[in-house]
């Protein structure tokens, strides 16, 4: 490991060692082992969503597939492309502390910062578009029919007009669509409300990521990881990567049900 | 004890002139500050400490509006609303505002570093954190209950937290939330501290008990409470958006937040129980002075128990039209929990035998533990018998079978713990007379109070109500009258342990002979860092035989 001289306290000379760890090596065990068991709760914290998802995809398969087609793939995939873009980078911020190179570390993680709020660009414009065609689950805001007729004004005109009042569109409880069209909206607002849920709390994971990892950009410029010491950024790292990996079964669960790619 | 003063090297002449005394973790420091900012787990767990019976407390006081409330057939006390208030308070500040952070919170961040031989947890300043997260927790829990409090039960049971509830319900679960991650965050840095900070020697079979169980519940703080945390957080959502994720109105299902609810909720029941389960085995290896029975099996036991408690949660749910096949599954499955639980009450007996036991305050804590969780466990069968349970479900009975294995498992152990580490935590002994004369009134209230409640669920008496028919009133009664004793048995520790410490006398460094780190290889108070050398192990704990030698007997 590192040249520390250990004191009859166990303190150690090593700047980066905290006192009541014996050795650089326990303490970088510790924390990864420590950020290993916080993505594991992670896991069960998105699992919860994840099993409510399971429950009424099961139950309301075919409006979900239905509400599923609303989502923009190509969005969808651009941001995947993205994200694990930003994996990579992450990655190689994690080997460039390792070898000792800070200066490239931090570059690698000013980069992955960068696409991760690319990412979110790209979310926010989808979020925006949800709104617009009222796909936000709120009491008297989601509007069901509103939103199939502007899918449907899309893939006739290829436009991205909104329905005015001269396409007629109904309330979604209204009594000439029966009891079939009332359940159905509930059905798909029960889909957005997941969507917005979890898209939402991923992207909560990306923001805090973009906290952390400018702070340790910002020591990685100033030199403070050896290949003695880089415990920091590659617990980040874990974090990133896990952030990813939520992405990657959300992107399926939510845009690809169903999906009829030649629309 | 005053021979085991001279022992420890501690004379009288010292402690006329306690300046000269080494520093210890209570005296190095009494600024304010310098609690309110340490880094020390061991203040850490005094903190803990404070708060949690401040809260027991409060829980105390609701529990005893709905005893009065049901000493009489009319709801002539309280009103329905302000019934119904009173015991939700009682349920969830009792649950999750004392039990949840009592034993893990308090004699883990105390022990644990301790009795492993480190300097501190893991992540100190993580510890801090949740210490902190805990009390805004409770103060958001407070403002709710002031506000005119929640009406809901503690489970929050959709829809009664959704459509039916104008309470503050949504304010309480963000209350909840933070005290979640603050269980998470103390969860996650133990697992960590066992895993990583074990000193030289210290292998795994060679830990004492009491971490074996405190790990287990670790473990099921980390993978349970994210749960509950995004239940809750649904719930939120589906109160403030008007939407129905539970609300069948809505397209949603209500059973479906109750699988949700129960996934964490069952086993939070081990999060409470289990580091009791530790703690007894230390208590009773230590005051018969014999190694313990099957220390493997023990150990693992406490690994089986967290594992089948994450498989058992619908149990809670027979009544609610869930498949019968699920049902009988379950139902098996929560039967099986009994095996490690039977286990471990039987090496306790076995380690027992034969043994020299000496009756001091925590043992008499320890022998009703075993009592008390075995009627606790024994009567949980009869819950889990698909059949019984149409009968038995919602009916006082649970309850009764609940208090059983909360108070008289959870809580006795929780006192067991703290009348055995109070010589460690203040270095001052308490009044042995006192202690087991509470012991014996907490007991005998505990028996008086719960006992009629197993027949009065049995005569199919509802939980949840504030009224019931006459023929109910006797046994209610006798209820009441045993919280009005328990409620003495609580005040007396409050009182002499005080007493004890400001005036007890100094306790030495190891009172009890006990065999592990935490009482032989550090002072009492310890000092600041725990250990002036880090210290090695190389046997098994709990070898009476040998370390006996050196340690003066009582
Ligand atoms: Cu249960």
């Amino acid at each position: 490991m590192s040249a520390i001289e250990e004191t009859e306290h166990g303190h150690g000379h090593n700047k980066n060692l905290a006192h009541h760890f014996d050795t650089l090596e326990q303490q970088h065990e510790a924390n990864t082992l420590g950020m290993w068991a916080f993505l594991l709760t992670e896991v069960l914290f998105f699992g919860g969503l994840f099993a409510a998802y399971t429950v009424y995809r099961y139950k309301y398969s075919a409006v979900f597939e239905e509400a599923s087609n609303l989502l923009d793939i190509t969005l969808g995939a651009v941001n995947t492309a993205i994200l694990i873009g930003s994996s990579l980078t992450m990655a190689l911020a994690v080997r460039n502390s390792q070898l000792g190179n800070s200066t490239k570390t931090g570059h690698w993680l000013v980069l992955t910062i960068i696409f991760g709020m690319g990412f979110l660009g790209v979310k926010y414009f989808e979020w925006k578009h949800d709104y617009d065609i009222h796909l936000m689950p709120g009491k008297n805001f989601f509007h069901w029919q509103f939103a199939k007729k502007a899918k449907e004004i899309h893939t006739k005109e290829h436009s991205h007009r909104l329905p005015g009042p001269q396409d007629g569109v109904l309330k979604d409880d209204d009594p000439s669509l029966g009891v079939k069209a009332r359940l159905e909206s509930e059905q798909a607002r029960l889909f957005y409300l997941l969507y917005f849920c979890m898209t939402s709390l991923h992207a909560l994971h990306m923001v805090v990521g973009f906290g952390i990892i400018g702070v340790i950009a910002w020591k990685a410029y100033s030199g403070v990881f050896s290949p003695d010491y880089y415990t920091p950024v590659e617990i980040i790292g874990l974090y990133w990567h896990f952030v990813d990996i939520v992405w990657i079964f959300l992107f399926p669960l939510l845009y690809l049900l169903g999906a009829h790619l030649g629309h | 004890m005053s021979q085991l003063e001279l022992k420890s090297g501690v004379t009288h002449a010292e402690q006329a002139h306690e300046v000269h005394e080494k520093p210890n973790y209570l005296n190095h420091d009494h600024s304010v500050m310098s609690w309110l900012y340490t880094l020390d787990h061991k203040r850490i767990g005094i903190l803990y400490l404070v708060s949690i019976t401040a809260m027991f407390i409060l829980g105390g006081i609701m529990a005893a509006l709905v005893r009065v409330e049901l000493s009489t057939p009319k709801g002539d006390f309280l009103t329905a609303d302000t019934y119904n208030k009173s015991f939700t308070a009682h349920g969830v500040i009792m649950l999750f505002f004392f039990l949840i952070p009592s034993i893990p919170a308090v004699m883990g961040n105390f022990a644990l570093p301790l009795m492993i031989g480190a300097r501190d947890v893991a992540f100190p300043r993580l510890n801090l954190l949740s210490y902190y997260l805990y009390a805004l927790g409770a103060g958001i829990g407070m403002v709710a209950l002031l506000y005119g409090g929640v009406d809901t039960g503690w489970t929050f049971y959709t829809p009664y937290s959704s459509t039916y509830s104008n309470s503050y319900v949504t304010v309480m679960a963000v209350g909840l939330f933070c005290i979640g991650f603050s269980s998470i965050l103390t969860g996650l840095n133990f697992v960590v501290t066992v895993h990583r900070m074990r000193c030289p020697g210290l292998t795994w079979f060679r830990l004492p008990l009491f971490i074996w169980a405190i790990y287990a519940t670790s473990v099921v703080q980390l993978l349970g409470t994210p749960v509950i945390a995004i239940t809750l957080a649904l719930l939120g959502v589906e109160r403030t958006l008007g939407v129905g994720i539970f609300d069948p109105r809505l397209g949603g299902d209500p059973v479906l937040f109750q699988h949700m609810f129960w996934f964490y909720s069952h086993p939070a029941v081990y999060i409470m129980i289990l580091p009791s389960l530790g703690l007894i085995s230390e208590v009773i290896a230590t005051f018969s002075r014999k190694n313990v029975f099957g220390y493997k099996i023990i150990a693992l036991s406490s690994v089986t128990i967290a594992v089948f408690g994450f498989i058992v949660w619908a149990h809670h749910m027979f009544t609610t039209g869930i498949s019968p096949y699920a049902a009988m599954v379950f139902s098996f499955l929560t039967f099986s929990v009994a095996i490690p639980s039977g286990i471990k009450v039987f090496t306790w007996l076995a380690t027992m035998y034969k043994g020299a036991i000496s009756f001091e305050t925590p043992m008499i804590y320890g022998i009703a533990f075993i009592g008390l969780f075995t009627i606790g466990g024994v009567t949980g069968l009869y819950l889990s018998t698909l059949g019984m349970d149409i009968h038995l479900h919602d009916t006082y009975f649970v309850v009764a079978h609940f208090h059983y294995i909360m108070v008289g498992g959870a809580i006795l152990g929780f006192m067991a713990g703290l009348h055995f580490w109070w010589p460690k935590i203040t270095g001052r002994m308490y009044s042995d007379f006192w202690g087991k004369l509470g012991a014996g009134i907490i007991f005998i209230g505990f028996n008086f109070t719960f006992f009629p409640q197993f027949i009065l669920g049995y005569l199919g008496m509802p939980r949840r109500y504030h009224e019931y028919p006459e023929e109910l009133q006797l046994l209610n009664v006798m209820s009441s009258a045993g919280a009005t004793i328990l409620a003495i048995g609580y005040t007396l520790p409050l009182i002499y342990l005080t007493h004890s410490f400001f005036w007890g006398e100094k306790a030495g460094k190891n009172p009890w002979g006990a065999t592990t780190l935490d009482w032989t290889a550090t002072d009492s108070p310890p000092s600041p860092h725990n250990f002036d050398q880090i210290p090695v192990v190389t046997e098994e704990p709990y070898h009476f035989e040998r370390k006996e030698a050196g340690v003066v007997s009582h």
